[in-house]
């Protein structure tokens, strides 16, 4: 074929035993070009790229056509797959907190790949390395290049995760959600990086993500997977137009959308809290003094209505979280804590353990947030059980079916353990788990942030409706402005432990007066 | 059945289950032990100097369980009948009869009809010999064994829920208390528990209980470390985090969520405790500082073969004894520690898992959202 072909997939099926992972993939990636794979997670997107290069485990079995650059790759012997991985494929992955080796600085690391794939040394070594922290944007280079992978942020982390990928000249880069695991506003600097290098060298750059609203933006043509097939492949602006397949058109329009419903003139406050501050005591250096305390939030106070949902959002380490737990108690804070009418801050012991089942929280982590040794019943009635031991077994049972039914799973499956359900459903059990206590404050804690969108905006049409029927509060936290807006009255806006403004939900993503907001407005969907 | 039981094991217990079975050796061991510790059990009734029920004048007698005076079978002596007397032996078998144990000896029998000097070689009297005072090899590790695994039980069992309890509170809570128990731990830790025993033999006489509790003293100093590790790790899961904001007490969040988690741990360390106890019982019993003199103790048979070499089979006896029950707990501890590998239990299961590059895994989703 033409000699603008640099990889191409043919027929490619991955298998791990009796599962199939990935059936019969094509795919093609020209110079210069951006290709993407979308796809919700398990639609083996990740699987397809790894098995094309032989980076699976030996348990993995894999068919079909594979070239790069006019050569067969199914013909390679383990040397020529080495000089090819790293040397002229470069890989960037998901996770920067754990691709570089953190017992190694970070010229180091980088010194390496140009010893092994081009024989550098020494000065010359340094140069290169010199250059490449400098391509990728990265200040004070010098410093850098002694420093260690703790010391990084996570987007510094990924900028040095993408000059090893580009260390040796490649022709096509891979990279794998690159960004999914930074804050959005760095997100977009990684990713205007990954272009422009693109551009400047004619790499092929092959972009597996999740996220459509980023592939639009960046992607040439698009291929989106679903349980291990391409249901459409084509280019971008054809795909995201004119999307001929249902799955393809689900996928674009699940953009959470909607508004809450208003909360009623007349709502008495149900959550108040006047400077409320966290601050970490930091450990005392030996003969030293101690040094001044860690601020995670700097004092401040907020007013939360019955009915009401207060959107509080920020990037990572801006104190979202902690100011959340500290609210419901879960963190020793300073200030005063007004809940319903008692003073939550003076409570301690059991009197708090009690007015517990008042305001409930609903973390992030599906996966972590079920304990996977209880079958579902017992997870959700634990609460009901300790709080009213005076119930009889029926009328837990009944409770139990009850607020399964409130969260649209089928009542019957209480007696399944946690592994058997898909994330999205896990999300559901620990609202019912919180919703069985009828709690009049929930807080939820990034509860969408770990699912795929079209879950994700089921999610958060279920909360709404939560709400419209009891009338409860919610205290949303989340990064992801898209999500804040479907779900929030009004929303403050937290960074590093500061608010930088609050708001009515409206007005303040409409016109935000601060530079952080809108660059976090840019960052999401919303446009 | 099956399947109404299976629902209360949770699935990676029933891996782990599954991953135990899959070990033939460890099976086969824990059934061969399992079966001698019944059998010694029943030591009473296998190896005993009293018959088990007898007739005489036409009344019931069940020397077993109950003492009878001699003047029960018209003997001279108020005291308790020595059924192995000639005398009484022969005036009973005239007027009843009697069903003795298999092994017609006690561990502290001592048998004076010995063809021959004592120890005497194993024969059709005395199937594993006798030792240096006329007591039947045979019966001795019998109720040695049992006494052994007994102890051993108790000691671990003991040790467990020290060890639970301290690791449990130093890790769930954290901060000062972890901070103050472990370095009271590593003073305790620093105590020489031997010598404590010999010191402890010449105050007063030791009998099981005094060795189990000095023991018990300091065998659980093993498990804390590892139970606390579990504690800390898990005290900041999400479902503990939920659970604590349930307004869960701290005893239920430890006993209900925690704990669990700590007891994979703990599981595995059961044999290496047990073999432990197993061993130290028997190196006190060889040097004297153990069980008070006339008990069933193997460590006491090891001593005896050491001091009559030219009676081997009691050193034989005694290593085959040993060397055969520790074995069996190795193979068992084992099949143990395969069973919790995380790694064996997925390589020995269906589908391996995708690398971790991709934490988007599709073999661990078993289903999409599908439901209403």
């Amino acid at each position: 074929m033409s000699d603008h072909r640099l990889f191409e997939l043919r027929r490619l099926t991955v298998r791990f035993g009796s599962h199939v992972a990935v059936d019969s993939l094509d795919l093609q990636v020209d110079r210069g070009e951006t290709v993407a794979v979308v796809g919700e997670s398990g639609s083996g997107k990740s699987v397809s790229a790894l098995g094309a290069l032989g980076l699976l485990p030996a348990g993995a079995d894999i068919e079909g056509e594979r070239r790069f650059d006019g050569r067969d790759l199914g013909e390679f012997s383990p040397r020529q797959w080495n000089a090819l991985r790293g040397g002229r494929i470069g890989f960037v992955f998901q996770e920067p907190m754990t691709s570089l080796n953190p017992l190694h600085s970070v010229g180091k690391q980088l010194g390496e790949t140009l010893r092994l794939h081009q024989g550098l040394r020494g000065q010359a070594a340094k140069g290169r390395i010199r250059e490449l922290l400098t391509q990728v944007k990265l200040p004070r280079v010098d410093e850098l290049m002694a420093a260690w992978p703790h010391q990084l942020s996570g987007g510094q982390r990924q900028r040095v995760m993408i000059a090893m990928a580009i260390a040796n000249d490649p022709q096509l880069l891979i990279a794998d959600e690159p960004t999914t695991a930074l804050d959005v506003t760095v997100q977009r600097e990684i990713l205007a990086l990954l272009d422009d290098l693109r551009d400047r060298y004619g790499m092929g750059l092959l972009l597996i993500s999740h996220d459509l609203n980023l592939v639009r933006r960046h992607a040439d043509r698009v291929v989106v997977m679903r349980h291990g097939e391409c249901v459409e492949a084509g280019p971008t602006t054809d795909v995201f137009d004119t999307p001929q397949n249902a799955y393809t058109r689900q996928l674009i329009d699940a953009i959470p959308a909607g508004r809450p419903l208003p909360v009623p003139e007349n709502a008495a406050t149900l959550l108040s809290a006047n400077d409320v501050g966290i601050t970490f005591a930091r450990p005392k250096p030996f003969l030293r003094p101690r040094p001044p305390a860690f601020v995670a939030v700097e004092p401040l106070s907020l007013q939360l209505r019955e009915g009401e949902t207060l959107g509080v959002v920020g990037e990572s380490g801006s104190g979202k979280s902690t100011l959340a737990a500290a609210l419901i108690r879960l963190l020793p804070a300073s200030g005063e804590i007004h809940f319903d009418g008692l003073r939550l801050d003076s409570l301690s012991g059991n009197a708090l353990r009690r007015q517990r089942r008042g305001f409930q929280i609903v973390f992030q982590d599906p996966y972590g947030s079920l304990s996977p040794r209880m079958p579902v019943a017992d997870i959700i009635s634990e609460g009901l059980r300790f709080h009213h031991p005076e119930l009889d077994a029926s009328i837990v049972t009944e409770r139990i079916a009850e607020a399964l039914r409130e969260v649209d799973l089928p009542p019957d499956c209480g007696h399944r353990y946690p592994h058997e359900f898909s994330g999205g459903q896990r999300q559901r059990i620990a609202i019912a788990r919180a919703l069985i206590l009828k709690p009049r404050l929930l807080v939820l804690d990034e509860p969408t942030s770990a699912l795929d969108r079209t879950v994700q905006k089921q999610l958060i049409e279920l909360l709404r409706s939560v709400q419209a029927r009891h009338g409860l509060s919610y205290l949303f936290i989340s990064h992801d402005l898209a999500v804040v807006r479907a779900m929030a009255h009004r929303i403050l806006v937290l960074k590093e432990g500061k608010v930088v403004e609050q708001g009515q939900c409206e007005t303040l993503l409409e016109a935000p007066r601060s530079a952080y907001t809108r660059a976090l407005i840019d960052a999401s969907s919303l446009a | 059945m099956t399947s109404s039981r299976r629902r209360h094991l949770s699935p990676i217990t029933q891996r782990r289950l599954h991953v135990f079975r899959g070990n033939r050796r460890a099976v086969w061991s824990l059934w061969i032990f399992g079966v001698l510790f019944i059998v010694s059990l029943g030591a009473e009734l296998i190896a005993n100097d009293k018959p088990i029920v007898m007739q005489y004048d036409g009344h019931w007698y069940v020397p077993l369980l109950v003492d009878y005076p001699e003047t029960e079978f018209d003997g001279f002596l108020p005291t308790t009948t020595d059924y192995r007397d000639p005398v009484v032996f022969e005036q009973i078998a005239d007027n009843g009869w009697m069903l003795w144990p298999p092994v017609p000896f006690s561990y502290q029998t001592l048998d004076r009809d010995v063809k021959g000097p004592v120890p005497s070689p194993p024969g059709s009297r005395h199937w594993l010999g006798t030792d240096d005072q006329g007591r039947d090899v045979f019966a001795r590790v019998l109720y040695g064994f049992r006494l052994s695994v007994a102890f051993a039980l108790a000691l671990t069992v003991g040790s467990i829920f020290l060890g639970v309890v301290i690791g449990g509170v130093q890790g769930y809570f954290g901060g000062k208390v972890d901070l103050i128990g472990q370095r009271v731990i590593e003073i305790w830790s620093g105590l020489p528990v031997l010598f404590l025993l010999i010191i402890l033999a010449s105050l007063v006489e030791p009998n099981i209980w005094w060795l189990l509790g000095i023991m018990l003293l300091f065998s659980w100093l093993g498990l804390v470390d590892i139970v606390r590790a579990e504690f800390l790790r898990a005290r900041n899961l999400e479902y503990v985090r939920a659970a604590r904001a349930m307004g869960l007490p701290s005893r239920l969040i430890m006993r209900r969520h925690v704990l669990p988690n700590a007891m994979v741990a703990t599981l595995t360390f059961i044999p290496f405790l047990f073999t432990g106890a197993i061993t130290t019982l028997t190196a006190l019993d060889f040097l004297g500082f153990g069980l008070p003199p006339g008990s069933p103790s193997l460590g006491e048979l090891v001593a005896q073969g050491k001091n009559n070499l030219q009676a081997p089979w009691l050193g034989v006896t005694a290593f085959i004894t040993l060397s055969l029950m520790l074995s069996l707990l190795v193979f068992i501890g084992e099949g143990l520690r395969d069973a919790f590998d995380p790694r064996h239990i997925l390589t020995a299961t269906r589908i391996p898992n995708p690398p971790a590059a991709g934490s988007q895994a599709p073999a661990n989703r078993p289903r999409q959202d599908s439901l209403p």
